[in-house]
């Protein structure tokens, strides 16, 4: 690939900047390469699909005429002799949060070609992910036991199981896969693969450090769904 | 954006040498273990919301706010996003608005089936 000039003097910012960016012959990414810019847009087309999710459960939530279950009743655990409301989900979520915090260090770390502190912390995110699921299967496990199905729960709407257990089942997917594909990664850095330039197996390309912080996009997005899940599902 | 050319090329002495886009995005450890402390702060606040029992508009008020900075937080500088030139960052933020239209939508359709259901059903629906 021929150099796209990221660096040329010349180049506008701001509303001129996209302008001349996308109108130009070449590649409308400058300063992304191929690989993180395809990340982007596979996440803004996952965005997509959380954002109809989430716009469902408003639909079937603002549409019911049956009380919606009280979240911060059914999500509470009882703990040190009292009802701790939410008390599992913010546990969750600054898992969640800290595992994002070592994704980011650990793609600090690949670009300086510190592999043994890049291993460490990805097997930390992916550590962190792992506990986030079995959270998430804790959770499941309590609430199908007392009683909430897709079609119905003891509370209230019976849309409320529907939604829950498409939204937090969708999401702990993406965690899953998140956590399967840090340890791919992470034993590609342990390797060297990346020193090398050896192929991956996805796309044949050669992979340098970039594919850290590409994996990392994917991750933040996960925790930056659950910003979201967090505030409409749980607290809203 | 205009602010990208004072941090996304800070390199150590010694690795500027390496090609291609394999040195890209360094940033002092320092920013972003201050942006997970602000996570963490931001995660609690919006937990207390539920906790002491805040009610009404204050409650979705906070709730948005909250979410809105953390989302901002992680989208900015855990995924590197105010170091990327606006052409990226601006087709990636821009065609969300679209969910945001359908919501406005599913709001008046979701309106419409309340009241129907009010209106027909003695039990509700």
């Amino acid at each position: 690939m021929a150099d796209t000039a990221h660096t040329a003097p010349d180049r506008p910012d701001g509303l001129k900047g996209i302008a001349s960016d996308w109108a130009s012959d070449q590649r409308a990414f400058k300063t992304a390469s191929w690989g993180k810019s395809m990340m982007w847009i596979f996440l803004l087309s996952d965005t997509f699909v959380f954002g109809c999710f989430l716009l469902s459960y408003m639909t079937a939530r603002m549409s019911t005429t049956v009380p919606w279950p009280n979240s911060s009743e059914v999500f509470a655990l009882h703990m040190f002799g009292a009802d701790i409301p939410l008390i599992l989900i913010a546990i969750m979520t600054f898992v969640l949060i800290s595992s994002s915090g070592t994704m980011a260090m650990a793609v600090n770390f690949a670009y300086r070609r510190n592999r043994r502190m890049t291993v460490i912390l990805m097997l930390f995110t992916a550590l962190m992910g792992a506990t986030f699921v079995g959270m998430q299967a804790f959770e499941w496990t309590k609430l199908i036991q007392e009683g909430v199905r897709p079609w119905g729960n003891p509370w209230g709407a019976a849309q409320f199981g529907s939604s829950f257990f498409m939204i937090t089942g969708f999401h702990g997917t993406h965690v899953t896969i998140g956590v399967i594909f840090l340890l791919i990664v992470a034993r590609k850095v342990w390797r060297g693969d990346y020193d090398r330039g050896e192929r991956g197996f996805f796309t044949s390309r050669r992979g340098d450090y970039e594919q850290v912080e590409i994996m990392g996009l994917y991750w933040h997005f996960v925790d930056l769904v659950w910003v979201f899940i967090f505030a409409f599902f749980y607290l809203w | 954006m205009s602010s990208s050319s004072a941090h996304a090329h800070e390199t150590q002495p010694g690795e500027a040498a390496v090609a291609g886009h394999g040195d890209g995005q360094q940033h002092p450890i320092r920013l972003y273990l201050l942006v997970w402390g602000w996570l963490f702060v931001l995660s609690a606040c919006s937990y207390m919301v539920d906790y002491i029992h805040l009610e009404g508009l204050l409650r979705w008020g906070l709730i948005l706010l909250f979410m809105v900075l953390k989302a901002g937080l992680i989208m900015a500088v855990f995924m590197h996003m105010i170091w990327e030139r606006a052409a990226l960052s601006w087709a990636i933020i821009l065609p969300p608005i679209a969910v945001l239209v359908f919501v406005a939508i599913m709001v008046i359709e979701s309106d419409h089936t309340v009241f129907t259901r009010m209106t027909f059903f003695s039990g509700g629906g």
